[in-house]
């Protein structure tokens, strides 16, 4: 529907300039941005509330739920110990059936190679069915550099690309905005000024957008949940059937895949289709779970390429503490779980993988070859270890002794340079560590303290502004001061008296 | 029994009271308590920010202290967390051989308080009487390194003239998380806001928990608001035989 006397721009999208404004800086940067955005916390917590509780009841009704988590955990572990030998196996069965298998070691060359693929078809447009992957090495912007329109056929990812903003939630990208802010968006970006705000509204408008997507163009990009080794066959589990869609219409497919998505057998699939689905979207089951081994004439798309992707991936590999972070199924129970992203959504983390997982994969991703972290530094830091991320992970990654490890990085990193040697931190943590020497130490610091505290304690006996680092403290807490006497003291003083006795 | 106490540098500093309440406590229930004078620290607070090099000799130092302890009652649960989950590793990662073995040795001598009480002594009822409106905040470490279960709740159902009330999401994380609530300190105060909305609603008197460091995150708040509702570490109240609530 079109409003008399405006013209929609290509394709019914407006090609506006992007109004979202994205924060800036570190994780504690960006959250103090967000945390004052009272409706997109509304909207998280909202959301992730409605995930969990869905999540708990569905896991709940599995006897041998710690089963599945320990035969996904030991099937990903395994494959990640002999993974040269399971791409390889994949790379031959995929092209057996008439697949083309590229490898790509970064995101340009895997951008490369999918937008010359498209080229050669020589379109204009390209449908899209949801991944992160793509997501990872902004294959959009390749593709709309090189004059290919790329749409977005999930509904969610539909909304981002429609708001120009980014997602901030893997299976849920759009988690941050709720129907009225999507309302807003669509009669705008779709020109659907009488557009409802029931959720059955909503979906129709999408419909009707995509459907005739679906229909004319030639070119679908997908990512990939799974690849099989044994058969060579590409997974793909989704809850609206739009990827469905871009599995069989069009004539071209192109899945690009992270290194770790492969695992040996068909048979293994038998867990994760029933662990994922439950830990993600608390369903028991995907309702459209499709597998895809290569072409076949007259039945769905002739030409069919699978880029495998490792940006960053074998440097995990060779990390033997860290490398647990690539079993990863991407079901994001992670995040829902984590009650820091739940306070900032996943702008903060300034990366597509938000929240635990995104706190430990994120820098990796952007680590040296020589092991050396490189953006995204302050990730490994937001994190209370509360530890809820590790109880609902579906193969039992153990984000935070991951977190610790990278910690350990950043610190014997910034060891190495003289500012890191001579900053606070650094200063406070090795008198720290000196004072706990010994007993006799900790003591004399404890008198010490007492001391030092005496220009802080205010009126009222508590300590409500404080120095430096630590004044982020008191921001929002009072603090008791040190009292007259520890218990080594008091200990000590009892110990006397009775031996005196 | 014997029981040697570590009793926390954090504990030790600023929370001399719970320690002087573990001692109450276990005299009373008819055991010998030795605090060995040279312990100081678990070394959480430098192996959780990534200084490593830097905590394992203050493992070392813990190993040494109590390598000839019978039982180690630790009221903290994330420093027993701290020593369960990661001295294992550091002392693998330190090639020391010698000193594998003796944390090997020394881990089934180590108890949090509660688990202490429940599990090695065998006893709930520890005597104890509390007339006051308790709530109860389940710590992280607690809930999911320990696994302590209900526990805590149990012991504190036995307190004559408590009147407990639940926490409404207790599974969640206050916000504290060591050095999280300063290098993060915008996110651990909004965290930290919710905790404490929640302990109010409840309208209990005390807030409790197993570990000291939640309870000072979650006072500093309570203190800011200027409300009247107070902390106290479980051992406190199980120390208590019907005196008025420790003040902090
Ligand atoms: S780390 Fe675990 S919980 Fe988080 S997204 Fe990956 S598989 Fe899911």
């Amino acid at each position: 529907m079109t409003t008399p006397g405006t013209t929609p721009a290509a394709g019914l999208i407006n090609i506006a300039p992007p109004q979202v404004e994205w924060p800036q800086g570190d994780f504690p940067t960006a959250a103090h941005q967000l945390l004052k955005d009272s409706q997109l916390r509304k909207n998280v917590r909202h959301a992730t509330n409605v995930i969990n509780a869905k999540r708990a009841i569905v896991v709940g009704e599995m006897p041998d739920w710690e089963h599945l988590r320990d035969a996904g955990s030991a099937i990903k572990q395994h494959t990640l110990d002999h993974l040269d030998q399971y791409l390889l196996e994949f790379e031959a069965a995929c092209t057996a059936a008439g697949g083309h298998v590229h490898w790509a070691v970064d995101a340009a060359e895997a951008n490369r190679i999918a937008v010359e693929i498209v080229r050669r078809h020589q379109v204009s447009e390209v449908i899209k069915i949801k991944s992160m992957t793509t997501e990872e090495i902004e294959l959009n912007h390749a593709l709309e550099a090189a004059g290919v329109h790329p749409t977005e056929t999930d509904l969610a990812e539909l909304i981002i690309q429609m708001g120009h903003d980014k997602p901030s939630h893997i299976i849920v990208p759009a988690l941050h905005k709720n129907r009225g802010q999507v309302r807003e968006m669509f009669r705008r970006e779709m020109n659907l000024p009488d557009l409802g705000d029931t959720p059955e509204d909503l979906a129709d408008a999408a419909r009707r957008y995509l459907r005739e997507k679906f229909l004319s163009v030639k070119v679908a990009i997908s990512g990939a949940n799974f690849l099989i080794a044994e058969t060579g066959g590409v997974c793909i589990l989704e809850s609206e059937g739009n990827g469905r869609m871009c599995l069989t219409l069009p004539d071209v497919l192109i899945s690009v895949v992270g290194l770790e998505k492969v695992i040996p057998r068909f048979r293994d699939l038998e867990v994760f289709l029933q662990t994922l689905p439950r830990s993600s979207t608390g369903e028991r089951m995907n309702p459209y779970n499709s597998i895809w081994t290569g072409v076949r004439p007259g039945d769905g798309p002739q030409e069919f390429h699978v880029i495998l992707l490792d940006n960053g991936r074998s440097a995990i590999l060779h990390d033997a503490e860290a490398k647990q972070t690539l079993k990863c199924i991407r079901c994001a129970a992670c995040q829902n779980a984590c009650p820091v992203y739940r306070q900032t959504g996943g702008h903060a983390y300034a990366s597509v993988y938000a929240g635990p997982i995104g706190a430990i994969l994120t820098p990796q991703l952007h680590q040296t070859a020589d092991g050396r972290l490189g953006d995204g530094d302050s990730l490994p830091y937001a994190s209370s270890l509360c530890g809820a991320c590790y109880e609902v992970c579906p193969v039992k990654i153990n984000i935070p002794e991951v977190l610790i490890h990278l910690r350990r990085k950043v610190v014997e990193r910034d060891q190495g340079t003289i500012s890191g040697l001579f900053g606070l931190w650094n200063i406070g943590m090795q008198t720290a560590a000196a004072v706990f020497e010994s007993g006799d130490r900790l003591r004399l610091a404890q008198r010490l303290g007492r001391i030092g505290q005496i220009p802080f304690v205010s009126k009222n006996d508590f300590i409500e502004h404080l120095p430096l680092m630590l004044s982020g403290w008191t921001q929002t807490r009072d603090l008791a001061p040190l009292p007259e006497q520890s218990f080594r003291e008091w200990w000590s003083e009892r110990s006397d008296r009775t031996s005196h006795e | 029994m014997r029981v040697s106490l570590f009793i926390t540098c954090y504990n030790d500093t600023l929370f001399p009271e719970t320690g002087k309440a573990v001692v109450h406590l276990l005299e009373r229930l008819g055991h010998t308590i030795d605090f060995p004078p040279d312990q100081t620290c678990c070394g959480q607070m430098h192996w959780n920010t990534g200084y490593h090099r830097e905590a394992i000799p203050i493992i070392r130092h813990f190993v040494e202290v109590f390598r000839d302890a019978e039982a180690i009652c630790i009221p903290s649960s994330s420093c027993v967390a701290m020593i369960r989950e990661h001295y294992h590793k550091a002392a693998v990662a330190s090639g020391d051989h010698a000193f594998v073995a003796e944390v090997e040795a020394l881990l089934p001598r180590v108890y949090e308080f509660s688990e202490f009480l429940v599990n090695k002594l065998g006893v709930l009822d520890v005597g104890a009487t509390y007339p006051h409106r308790v709530t109860y905040h389940a710590s992280c470490h607690s809930l999911r390194s320990l696994h302590l279960g209900d526990i805590p709740i149990r012991l504190l159902r036995k307190v004559r003239g408590i009147q407990l009330v639940d926490l409404p999401e207790i599974d969640q994380c206050c916000g504290f998380g060591g050095t999280f609530a300063i290098k993060n300190a915008d996110v651990s105060s909004a965290m930290l806001a919710d905790k404490a909305r929640h302990v109010l609603n409840t309208g209990a008197e005390v807030c409790t928990a197993v570990d000291n460091s939640c309870l000072m995150h979650v006072y500093g708040s309570l203190h800011r608001q200027r409300t009247y509702v107070r902390t106290a570490h479980l051992a406190e109240i199980l120390a208590s035989q019907g005196e008025p609530a420790a003040a902090l």
